[in-house]
């Protein structure tokens, strides 16, 4: 799947997009988040606080119970501050 | 119709386009968003913005805020609408958004002009970044553009 983040996620993170297959069991947005934590502490900081952390897959907002596929165009941001 | 740019826009131009050969229209209702010095942080003592980057997600952007402003079409009767929205990097005293609907009435358009922006502040994809002599930081989203998006009931569909 394709993973892409924005704003001071993708900064804290290092990266603006990446390709991951994530290991059997990862099924939902709150288990992949769950995974991308123990991938390292830039990511474990950036995800630490999920109050501040808006997931789109494949370009529609979704909560944490929402399934992910290999297919997924998955999107990791902060709260929206356009207008 | 919709606008993702890097570009300035003109204003008088938009409007005159908007409305152009349709004289069905009554009034046109317009926002714009603009640059301005002050920083969003809440301290008292910030030093003034040099300069505000807008990062958005391509793609995700255009759907939303092609999705937002069919729902405005849906709630009022619009004869035109417009959401042009800027990103990269720009300075004080630059629009960011333009956000103008035209209807046979005022009520609607001056509604439907202040959903569009409401909804927008809190769906479309975009990120702030302001740059001050004590160098860049990127903008909290405030709870009270929660509160101003929620007024509007939810979607019917």
């Amino acid at each position: 799947m394709k993973l892409l983040y924005f704003a001071w996620l993708r900064t804290r993170i290092g990266l603006a997009e990446e390709r991951v297959e994530p290991p059997p069991g990862v099924g939902t947005v709150g288990q992949l988040l769950d995974w991308l934590r123990s991938r390292g502490p830039g990511f474990a900081a950036a995800l630490a606080d999920l109050s501040v952390v808006r997931v789109a897959v494949n370009q529609d907002y979704v909560d944490v119970d929402h399934p992910v596929s290999a297919g997924d165009e998955i999107a990791l941001f902060p709260p929206v501050t356009g207008g | 119709m919709i606008r993702v740019q890097r570009e300035p826009f003109d204003v008088g131009r938009e409007l005159a386009a908007l409305t152009e050969g349709n004289r069905r229209i009554g009034g046109v209702a317009s926002f714009i968003g603009l640059v301005s010095d002050i920083a969003s942080a809440p301290s008292g003592s910030a030093p003034p913005i040099g300069a505000l980057t807008l990062e958005h997600y391509p793609g995700m952007t255009e759907a939303k805020l092609a999705e937002i402003e069919a729902e405005a079409c849906a709630r009022w009767v619009l004869d035109a609408s417009l959401i042009i929205h800027r990103y990269g990097r720009m300075e004080p005293g630059e629009g960011i958004v333009l956000v103008a609907t035209a209807s046979r009435h005022r009520e609607a358009a001056f509604a439907s002009c202040q959903f569009l922006m409401d909804w927008l502040k809190t769906k479309a994809p975009f990120w702030k970044l302001e740059e001050t002599a004590e160098g860049a930081a990127w903008v909290a989203a405030r709870d009270s553009d929660e509160a101003a998006a929620e007024r509007w009931s939810p979607p019917s569909a």
